[in-house]
């Protein structure tokens, strides 16, 4: 079955065509990586395929599970059980993690007709899971992202997203910025939710990342449109020769 | 004569969910003839047969206010008001008497205006066993006024028992006219302003308290004001006394129902705290703020002061404004005694057309006072939100500190968020902080939540939650919960 299906998708920014005819697809239980230099349209194509405001879809098509994904809502995607860590993640002052997490969980269990966790129950599963990523139980006291470093915001969102539990996350450039210690936990919070009901699709710069997280298939973006796809070892390649080699041959 | 036909909801039906406490009662009314003379200042003290001292303080009222003008200098704008096109007293025909005999009509508003069940059960007669409450959650005593009236008020037996008296202020006047002789005007005298002369002088209802010394009130006090009656103003005037080393904590809630006519409100609350004693008054203002058009709403123009008049005495205001066509009102602590502390939290909404002109005002006079203000106002739709606040400290409040705190925060751009700070300082001593910050809800920051699954709508209620909570926490459990969900449901619509 396939997770993520993309055909020619084009989309532009106040007016600038920025994606120029994406085809892309992810069957369920696969993990892809895109590489590109910046400018490349790494980060618009995660803004779309979630549903940002002001990423002008012109023309192709984005199916998430077999549904029309850029007919919906960025919290339908959500609640479909699409996932995006952001590159940069938000700060809500005043507004506790905790509150945050419990709020989006039931957001998702009520769209999936469940029943809300209480307090109780929330902070039992958000213990568990903070354990397994070797968190700070203080991070649930702290506002949502405010005053936390670097590591700590995109650690945030690795507990987010082992907490709402997608079947596909999109994880952009969640390595920019981290130390080795802060690399390591992050991968094994994506690597912990691998199985064949997972997808995900890895949006770095460097390599570095995917010496942690092993894809099944990478792919380069450049100016807008995938140049080149195949297995790990394009990643290799890509450190050792660069991106303009790959440019250069397309 | 129990009578009365069904309530009519239609209004609420139509405007689905905007404002769900608009609703009329249809009841039995007494009415003074319309407009605002002598005859009617001397027809409302003879209705609550006062004593003549009372009656010459209401017409010296009235010839005060008659030489006033109307102030001007709140950036709000309204038409003319007619004071003479007004109903200035309005209450149900039956009067008010013992609890279980409350018209079961009143009974039935209350209950629709949601106050908790468990005074509603009380409000309805339930057996007195029930007040002792052994492990039962806190209750909370009620005084509700409706219209002029108050109609019923719960608890007085209970609080009686520590020496509390708890009761409607005409009921007071009756009972312990020393007292109410004795503080009455003298934290907001009749000439205070415009709106306080006018109250002096047309005052029907509200709550009188009194803690005796070294008393910590064993429950929440609260009032709980309804307007209903068509083209009348509610004039209503709280006394809360807290004696030597005693506690309270007092709440009030308001609502009335949805009209295209603006009705006034002009309150007067005076708080006097003696030596050690400590009061915390918490408002949920929860006016009809008129439709998205701007069309009718309450005009709230109200006086609220409180005096610390004894050493380390203490009064925290804690305001969610969220109603209201128009607001008018500072809730102020004149800090006499020596350690005395004042506070102010507050949060103002304005959404559609609703303009709010509020802030506080601290004047220290007592040696090492201190005072808090935190200002959360929050502004959407054609909203126009104004911080109005004076520091003022006296040569002699030596050491005097003071620490202020205003937020402002848009959504949407057709909003205005205005902050007007006065300080004045004459103690060289003294040390006064000013914080200000404006912001607005970014796109960023909505895009996350409903990247996690959040509706646009619970987006932004975090947010802006997130963005009051200094204030809300300082609220009383109960009141918090719902003050979260109203915040929520005077945003609805401001967004997207």
């Amino acid at each position: 079955m396939t997770m993520l299906k993309i055909e020619g998708l084009t989309a532009e920014v106040d007016g600038k065509p920025i994606l120029q005819g994406i085809d892309l697809e992810i069957p369920l239980g696969e993990l892809h990586a895109i590489m590109g230099p910046n400018g490349s349209g790494k980060s618009t194509l995660s803004y779309v395929l979630a549903g940002r405001e002001g990423y002008e879809v012109t023309g192709g098509s984005a199916t998430f599970a077999g549904q029309d994904l850029l007919a919906m809502e960025p919290e339908q995607r959500a609640a479909a059980g699409l996932f995006l860590a952001f590159q940069y993640p938000v700060e809500l002052p005043g507004v506790g993690n905790a509150n945050f997490l419990r709020t989006a969980l039931n957001a998702l269990r009520r769209s999936r007709g469940e029943s809300d966790l209480d307090a109780m129950q929330f902070l039992k599963l958000a213990r568990e899971r903070m354990r397994a990523l070797h968190m700070p139980e203080d991070m649930l006291k702290r506002g949502v992202n405010v005053g936390f470093s670097g590591g700590e915001k995109k650690r945030n969102e690795v507990l987010q997203m082992a907490l709402l539990g997608p079947r596909m996350a999109i994880l952009d450039e969640t390595d920019s910025g981290l130390d080795i210690d802060a690399l390591r936990i992050v991968a094994d919070g994506v690597n912990a939710l691998r199985g064949p009901e997972f997808s995900a699709l890895v949006i770095t710069h460097y390599q570095r990342l995917l010496d942690y997280i092993v894809p099944d298939r990478v792919h380069v973006l450049i100016g807008g449109r995938i140049v080149k796809s195949g297995g790990p070892e394009l990643a290799q390649e890509l450190e050792a020769s660069g991106y303009a080699s790959v440019q250069a041959a397309a | 004569m129990p009578a009365v036909t069904e309530t009519i909801d239609t209004v609420q039906s139509v405007t689905e969910g905007a404002y769900k406490w608009g609703f009329q009662t249809d009841i039995e009314m007494d009415f003074a003839p319309k407009g605002l003379n002598e005859d009617i200042v001397r027809f409302i003290s003879k209705k609550k047969n006062e004593p003549e001292w009372l009656l010459e303080w209401r017409l010296k009222a009235f010839a005060l206010w008659k030489k006033m003008e109307e102030p001007r200098w709140a950036a709000v704008s309204y038409p003319p008001i007619d004071y003479q096109d007004a109903y200035y007293y309005a209450a149900p025909k039956e009067g008010p008497k013992s609890l279980d005999e409350v018209d079961p009509e009143l009974l039935r508003t209350y209950e629709k205006l949601g106050i908790p069940l468990k005074e509603q059960a009380w409000l309805a007669g339930v057996s007195p066993q029930q007040e002792g409450g052994e492990g039962r959650s806190m209750p909370i005593a009620v005084d509700a006024v409706f219209d002029s009236v108050s109609v019923a008020t719960t608890f007085k037996e209970r609080l009686a028992k520590d020496g509390i008296i708890f009761c409607p202020i005409s009921e007071a006047v009756q009972d312990h006219p020393d007292l109410v002789r004795q503080y009455l005007g003298s934290v907001v005298p009749q000439g205070d302003n415009f709106y306080a002369a006018l109250n002096s002088a047309v005052f029907t209802d509200g709550s009188f308290v009194y803690i005796p010394k070294g008393v910590r009130c064993p429950m929440e006090l609260s009032t709980y004001f309804r307007i209903n009656a068509k083209s009348t103003g509610q004039f209503e005037r709280t006394l809360i006394i807290a004696d030597a080393g005693s506690h309270v904590s007092y709440l009030e809630g308001c609502t009335a129902p949805m009209r295209d006519e603006n009705q006034l409100h002009a309150a007067v609350v005076e708080l006097v705290a003696l030596d050690d004693a400590t009061i915390k008054y918490s408002t949920v203002q929860n006016w009809y703020p008129g439709d998205a058009e701007g069309r009718g709403g309450i005009y709230n123009f109200v006086t609220k002061r409180a005096q610390c008049r004894g050493a380390r005495s203490k009064v925290s205001w804690t305001q969610v404004e969220t109603g209201s066509a128009i607001t008018w009102k500072y809730p102020s602590c004149i800090l006499l005694g020596d350690d005395s502390v004042g506070e102010f939290y507050s949060v103002a909404i304005t959404n559609n057309r609703q303009q709010a002109d509020t802030g506080t005002k601290m004047i220290h006079l007592g040696k090492r006072t201190t005072s808090t203000i935190v200002s959360k106002g929050i502004s959407a739709g054609r909203g126009q939100n104004t911080y109005r606040g004076l520091v003022r400290i006296a040569p002699a409040a030596s050491a005097a500190r003071n620490f202020t705190q205003c937020d402002s925060l848009l959504i949407g751009d057709q909003c205005g968020a205005h902050t007007v700070p006065y300080i004045e300082n004459r103690c060289i001593s003294a040390k006064v902080e000013h914080e200000a910050t404006t912001s607005r809800i970014a796109e960023d920051q909505l895009f996350y939540c409903r990247s996690r699954g959040l509706t646009q709508e619970d987006a932004v209620g975090l947010i802006v939650n997130g963005f009051c909570r200094e204030v809300l926490k300082e609220l009383p459990m109960e009141f918090a919960v719902e003050a979260q969900k109203l915040l929520q449901i005077s945003l609805e619509g401001s967004v997207g």
